[in-house]
């Protein structure tokens, strides 16, 4: 046991928790108060001591499914019976009809071990069977049942499983079988036709219940896995980074749900972590007028000096941001972010580009959630001037000419874009002007820094005349430079 | 398992177990009203057994506070509660010596003199810095307490983070320093339980001083079984469409989805205008109670209660 959690702690660590050696100690004492049996006792002990944040929850999960899942024996032979038993039903049932297309389909499906008996016709209208009645066992003999016949897994191959899963659900079919559902429960509704709203929460149950049933077919295919090439090969192959350190230029559209889940309250947390960093960051000067009043409480001994709080200016932004396809996301972002903690600035002004450009600070205001003006700005924003193709140099000449003027001393200026200008003109003459007018210039670039001047890009060009310029890949280096912005 | 433990860390002596089992644990947080699910009650058991503070994270109004009052409850122990606030500092938390009194000691000591001798410059220190002018605040109050007690630190990001160096101490050792008194040691150990509602990352020191918590939103199930426990004379029916409906408020991109509490509130204004099945209607009228932002009722509106959704 012991062994098996120190092998689970390092794939913590490997997955980017940080987890002490006291949390490690705690662990191991903690598991010593749960019943072995108890799986998920042991899971809540694990997760007690050693993950401290709800963002880790999901690598955490992930590393724990694959060490501590369900290992054949004990358990496996009881629902093995319990298999037995359903096919034994269904096949008694539809006997007649289907045998003699059994053997014919049989074959052709790679590794059927325990589906044998059951025909896809079966199959589905048991998983039918099993969502309608929200029968956890009998969704978990259909995921094996699914496995067996849909994944063809190969042993031994280095894979995640992504794959197997994507395989078996596409031949489930979930799709139909939700609207299956939802035919069945408008025909049983007690009153006719169902209205909306038992409409709607009939959907969401069922959806619910499907859910359910993909992370069973999951958990199969990866307990599969796992007795195939054991626990730490798997954890290497599964292991998924942490929000905040997912690459967002290349972010699945999974990943990019998540970190948009994870940017609300990211951005809550900056703001809050600012306006308290402006309020007590320095000590104004000593209060005289408070402090000898405070005195008077004892007996005229200035005990607790008082000071005055200080008042330091907020900055002006100033945010340029590329949103051509590549880079799309990142300046999605990174506005949200800009705007989310926009009370830490005097006045935020935002400009997008392609070729051509656009001011969109008109989208945020009076909107309450910067996430529907900045879809806003996809539709709306006017930014193409040829070919919708980046053209930096052209965005910057006319970001001079049309709002150049003002730019002042006060304002700093953020320019996102990986700088690939399509080998136009680069008019870095522009960023110099803005450089001596402005407080500071930054260039943001979501590109990492070894492809920085590779191919098309120039930014070597317009680093010369930016205060500096950021390697901005994950939400953690963007919530890092905003939060030294302010 | 944990007496041995804590002699060997020189913590102070704990009593028996406050708890059996796992099941104890669960069956007697449910008996004070408060359903635990299994993460819960788990956690607390460990922290039973591990004498160890509980960190409980969640969204607001998901029974974090509720659940120290009642393992409170179930244990017979007093709360002692301590609400942080920005600039909460030593003298709030801890404990403050009090000036007054302290002046007004040397002053009496002054006058009493006369011409004979009064207390030397030493006795008076002593005297002085003595457990009478002592003030005690919250964390210092469960230390020192003889009977059990759980202690509630709550809302404990909203300190600072110099601020939560205070805590250190006392989470890992159970004992304040007063640096003119010396070392006050618990004579019991308190239960603590911190929430943070997540507006800050808490500092790594602390988190690794205790256990984690992270109570979400209650499933459909443990929702229907609270919504039914606290809201006396709602019939099954009603709760159960109180439950789904509140689910399918959660799954919607909201501003603020609706809380736990928020939750038993509707369900309390259903049962008090008698309304036996929650049809489009009612529900658009009591919306408002679920939601508190004018955008999230909006939406909530057209999403679930108005035209088909196909």
């Amino acid at each position: 046991m012991l062994d098996l959690l120190s092998g689970f702690v390092t794939e913590l660590r490997r997955s980017g928790l940080p987890v002490s050696l006291t949390e490690h100690l705690d662990a191991a004492e903690a598991v010593q108060h749960i019943p072995l049996e108890d799986r998920e006792g042991l899971k809540y002990a694990l997760a007690a001591t050693l993950v401290k944040s709800s963002s880790h929850w999901r690598a955490f999960e992930t590393a724990f499914e694959v060490f501590f899942a369900v290992r054949p024996g004990g358990g496996a032979g009881e629902e093995g019976d319990e298999l037995g038993e359903g096919e034994g039903d269904t096949e008694s049932e539809g006997a007649p009809g289907d045998e003699g297309r059994l053997p014919g389909q049989g074959r052709s499906w790679k590794g059927g071990g325990g589906g044998e008996g059951m025909t896809p016709e079966e199959l589905a209208e048991l998983l039918f069977k099993s969502l309608m009645s929200a029968d956890a066992a009998m969704m978990n003999v259909v995921a094996r049942n699914a496995v067996d016949r849909y994944a063809g897994m190969e042993p031994g191959r280095p894979v995640g499983g992504t794959y197997y899963l994507y395989r078996t659900l596409r031949n489930l079919d979930l799709d139909a079988v939700l609207e299956r559902l939802m035919q069945q429960a408008q025909a049983g509704a007690a009153g006719g036709a169902l209205t909306d709203l038992e409409e709607r929460l009939a959907a969401d149950e069922y959806k619910a219940r499907i859910d359910k049933f993909r992370r069973a077919v999951e958990t199969e295919i990866r307990r599969r896995l796992v007795e195939d090439r054991g626990a730490e090969a798997l954890a290497r192959s599964v292991r998924k980074p942490l929000p905040e350190d997912i690459d967002v230029m290349h972010a699945t559209r999974d990943e990019l749900a998540m970190l948009h889940r994870v940017l609300q309250p990211l951005s809550r947390k900056l703001a809050v972590r600012l306006a308290r960093k402006r309020r007590h960051g320095r000590k104004g000067p000593l209060d005289f007028r408070a402090t000898m009043r405070r005195s008077l409480s004892t007996g005229g001994v200035p005990v607790e000096p008082r000071f005055r709080h200080p008042r330091p200016a907020k900055p002006e932004i100033f945010v340029i941001a590329d949103i051509s396809g590549s880079v799309a996301s990142f300046a999605r972002f990174t506005l949200h972010l800009v705007y989310a903690i926009s009370s830490q600035f005097s006045k935020v002004r935002s400009f997008v580009f392609v070729d051509g450009i656009d001011e969109v600070t008109r989208f945020f205001e009076g909107v309450v959630d910067p996430a529907e003006a900045v879809a806003r700005i996809n539709t709306e924003a006017d930014v193409i001037w040829v070919d919708g193709h980046s053209d930096y140099g052209h965005a910057f000449t006319e970001f001079e000419r049309r709002w150049g003027d003002q730019v002042t001393s006060r304002s700093s200026v953020m320019i996102l874009g990986d700088a690939r200008n399509n080998y136009h003109a680069s008019q870095s003459w522009v960023l110099e002007d803005l450089q001596a007018r402005a407080r500071r210039v930054y260039w943001l670039n979501p590109e990492p820094r070894d492809y920085w001047g590779s191919g098309d890009s120039i930014v070597g060009e317009y680093a010369a005349h930016c205060d500096d310029v950021v390697e901005c890949r994950t939400l953690r280096q963007l919530e890092k430079f905003v939060g030294n912005l302010a | 398992m944990s007496e041995t433990t804590n002699g060997r860390l020189g913590l102070p002596e704990t009593g028996p177990p406050r708890f059996e089992s796992l099941d104890a644990v669960r069956g007697g947080l449910s008996k004070v009203g408060y359903l635990a699910d299994e993460s819960i009650s788990g956690v607390v058991y460990l922290a039973d057994r591990l004498s160890k503070p509980v960190l409980v994270e969640g969204p607001a109004g998901t029974g974090k506070t509720q659940l120290a009052k009642s393992v409170a409850e179930l244990t017979g122990a007093r709360l002692i509660r301590l609400q942080c606030y920005e600039g909460l500092d030593e003298s709030k938390a801890l404990y403050e010596w009090n000036y007054r009194k302290q002046l007004l000691r040397i002053q009496a000591g002054e006058h009493g003199k006369g011409e004979t001798e009064g207390p030397s410059w030493h006795e008076l220190e002593e005297d002085i810095f003595s457990e009478e002018f002592l003030l005690t605040r919250p964390l210092l109050e469960a230390i020192r307490a003889t009977e059990p007690v759980v202690l509630l630190v709550d809302e404990v990001d909203r300190v600072e983070l110099e601020t939560e160096a205070l805590l250190l101490e006392i989470l890992s050792e159970y004992q304040v320093s007063i640096p003119e008194l010396g070392t006050v040691r618990a004579s019991q150990l308190p239960m603590v339980f911190l929430t943070s509602n997540n507006t800050r990352e808490l500092s790594e020191a602390l988190k690794r001083r205790c256990l984690y918590l992270h109570i979400d939103y209650p499933d459909l199930e443990r929702e229907r079984e609270i919504v039914r426990a606290k809201v006396p004379g709602i019939s099954e029916e009603l709760a159960d469409q109180v439950a789904r409906i509140v689910r399918s408020l959660r799954t919607l991109e909201l501003r603020k989805a609706p809380s736990v509490s928020e939750t038993l509130d509707w369900a309390r204004t259903l049962v008090l205008l008698g309304v036996q099945t929650i049809d489009a209607a009612e529900a658009k009228d009591t919306l408002h109670i679920l939601l508190k932002y004018q955008a999230d009722i909006e939406r909530a509106t057209k999403e679930l209660l108005s035209a088909s959704s196909n």
